[in-house]
């Protein structure tokens, strides 16, 4: 037993970037925030060399990832928080495109900001109806069955003419905006950045060619989707879905109605897809079946495993892998498709638990690697 | 009378793993159920906390029927369980552990609970050591402590113990004993299942013997332990 106490008393010396991060004075703190913050948003008009997608539109590019982001955050909710395995997540985000698609569009003429939380709404809904049903049942058929869920949206979308079938919904209306004034960008082909008072982005105005205000306007919504995801997950919400995932049975009897928590993270999760989807159908204009493949449900559950799923910043990450990397490597055509692949299976050899894992995984594992010294000291004794 | 288990019965699908078993457990008491492998001990216990659904029978804690009460409402009732196997939160930190054990509880933020965590530190001085450290990476011993803290942070009325002595060693286990009586005589009543008969009757009021699903045997901790037949088939001894 003495041996087992030396073991865990011997302290980590050297803190790692995240600890010395969180020992910084507060100002500090805020000042670096507001900078990183500031770098993001200016980001598509640096154009800096080698980040700047060469063969596409980096303010597109940058709004796909975007995207992604925000969905891996609310995936995270479903997969990473409460240990749902959604294989069909890809519906929720097709429910709130296509919401903001037949309100504005297809049956309707709303403008595009009433139907996003309309599209929240709807989103949610069908996450608790599609789990209601479904949750009793655990692990590997839980997957299953939302493998079909997404399947049953595609479907759906192709063969129904009210939504459009196949051809899709165009016409979407486009966020509100307003002209103020215009912000130029950098141009770097002399090989020093040089103001470019030629190019530039119109503040805020929400048009067909120039993708950065959109991308602007899903940073905020990704700012505003963080401090709710900080704010659940440090609540006794986030606790009882720590408890639910590790052990069900313990947790009930704890006292926590694991059913009621699974459905609310399946219920947030979905609310967040459908934002994500409708932000999506107000920068295309345009959306049809295809957008909502099951390829896609898998590039987002790969974001959240390969970022580290139950670590909102490690779902960030990996979201911008999944997402950015692609559009990046475009001029080896199919070949990024091979190296992406390659590249995933070598993480999930390498880096199972993810790129940036949460606290309690890398606990887990520190665990793992402690009983394992334990057992091999008890054998050389 | 606090809990009254009446013609209960139990199935796992088609099998029944209970068939009409009835039993008390009175305030202050510590009672036992023992019984080999598969004679429906912890199917007793996860039905008593709610996670198994009766098929017939009730169940009354304290006057009120629970039969059909989900299992996330008995700990604020007072019904607190440490599970089978533990079923400790691997990934939390020992205090996390801790915490979740307040989770139902209405007054979690008050100072009781911290009277209560003292409590807990007393009976186990190791959780207390190990207070950061995660809980999957203790001993099975210390595992088992926990889960049992972790059941007493509820401030359960009555708190069941399924196989608190499971896989430990000898001297681990006659601790694990020692704090149980010490829980009880601090007012706690307790529903224990053992496979341990021997430790397990010393230590009890009163005893149920469970065959096959069927109670086949009560009395108290003493006559049991000295009853020929129950010597024979649970504590080892010549016949």
């Amino acid at each position: 037993m003495t041996t087992t106490t030396n073991v865990t008393q011997k302290k980590k010396d050297r803190p790692n970037l995240n600890e010395r991060i969180a020992d910084l004075p507060l100002p500090i703190k805020v000042v670096l925030w507001i900078l990183f913050a500031l770098f993001l948003f200016a980001l598509p008009l640096l154009n800096i060399p080698f980040i700047t997608t060469p063969d596409s539109d980096f303010g597109g590019v940058l709004f796909t990832v975007s995207t992604y982001v925000l969905v891996a955050l609310g995936l995270n909710i479903v997969v990473g928080y409460a240990g749902l395995l959604d294989l069909g997540y890809v519906g929720f985000y097709a429910v709130g495109a296509y919401t903001v698609g037949v309100l504005s569009s297809q049956h309707g003429s709303l403008p595009w900001l009433w139907c996003v939380p309309v599209a929240i709404a709807v989103a949610m809904v069908s996450g608790i109806l599609l789990g209601a049903p479904t949750l009793r049942v655990r692990g590997d058929y839980l997957a299953i069955v939302t493998l079909g869920f997404g399947e049953i949206v595609r479907l759906t979308l192709v063969n129904s003419q009210w939504l459009g079938g196949a051809q899709g919904i165009s016409n979407i209306p486009r966020p509100p905006g307003i002209e103020l004034f215009e912000v130029p960008s950098i141009d770097w082909s002399t090989g020093v950045p040089v103001v470019d008072l030629g190019t530039t982005t119109t503040f805020l105005k929400f048009g067909i060619s120039d993708f950065i205000p959109y991308y602007w306007l899903a940073l905020v919504v990704i700012a505003l989707v963080l401090v709710f995801d900080i704010l659940v997950k440090n609540s006794r919400v986030g606790r009882a879905w720590e408890a639910t995932r590790e052990d069900e049975d313990a947790a009930e009897l704890m006292g926590v109605p694991t059913f009621r928590f699974k459905l609310l993270a399946f219920a947030l999760g979905a609310a967040i897809g459908g934002l994500s989807g409708a932000l999506f159908a107000g920068k295309s204009g345009f959306i049809n079946p295809q957008s909502f493949e099951l390829l896609l449900s898998i590039l987002f559950l790969a974001a959240v495993v390969v970022g580290g799923q139950g670590n909102r910043w490690g779902v960030i990450l990996g979201a911008i892998v999944v997402s950015y990397f692609p559009e990046r490597f475009r001029e080896f055509a199919d070949f990024r498709v091979l190296v992406f692949g390659l590249a995933l299976m070598l993480l999930a050899i390498f880096r199972p638990q993810g790129l940036l894992p949460p606290r309690r995984t890398l606990r887990a594992k520190r665990a793992d690697a402690r009983q394992h010294v334990l057992e091999e000291g008890e054998a050389g004794a | 009378m606090l809990l009254e288990v009446k013609g209960l019965c139990v199935n796992y699908g088609r099998i029944e793993a209970i068939r009409d078993i009835s039993f008390t457990v009175d305030q202050g008491e510590i009672v036992t159920l023992i019984g080999a492998n598969g004679a429906g001990k912890t199917t007793t216990m996860k039905t008593i906390s709610g996670l198994r659904p009766v098929r017939a029978g009730t169940v009354t804690f304290d006057g009120k029927d629970i039969t059909d009460l989900p299992s996330y409402e008995r700990p604020v009732l007072g019904i607190s369980q440490s599970p089978e196997g533990r079923g400790c939160f691997v990934g939390m930190t020992v205090m996390e552990n801790l915490e979740m054990g307040t989770y139902a509880r209405p007054d979690r933020k008050s100072k009781a609970v911290k009277d209560d965590l003292e409590r807990v530190f007393e009976l186990f001085p190791r959780l207390k050591e190990r207070v950061n450290q995660a809980a999957g990476s203790m001993s099975g011993g210390e595992q088992q402590m926990l889960a049992m803290g972790r059941a007493l942070m509820a401030k359960p009325k009555l708190l069941l113990l399924d196989e608190p002595s499971m896989g430990l060693a000898p001297k681990l286990i006659q601790q694990i004993f020692d704090i149980v009586t010490e829980i009880n005589s601090q007012g706690t009543t307790v529903l224990l299942v053992e496979q341990n008969a021997a430790q397990a009757l010393k230590r009890s009021h009163r005893a149920y013997i469970l065959e096959t699903g069927e109670i086949v045997r009560e009395g108290t901790g003493k006559e049991l332990a000295n009853d020929p037949s129950v010597k024979a088939a649970y504590l080892g001894g010549d016949v």
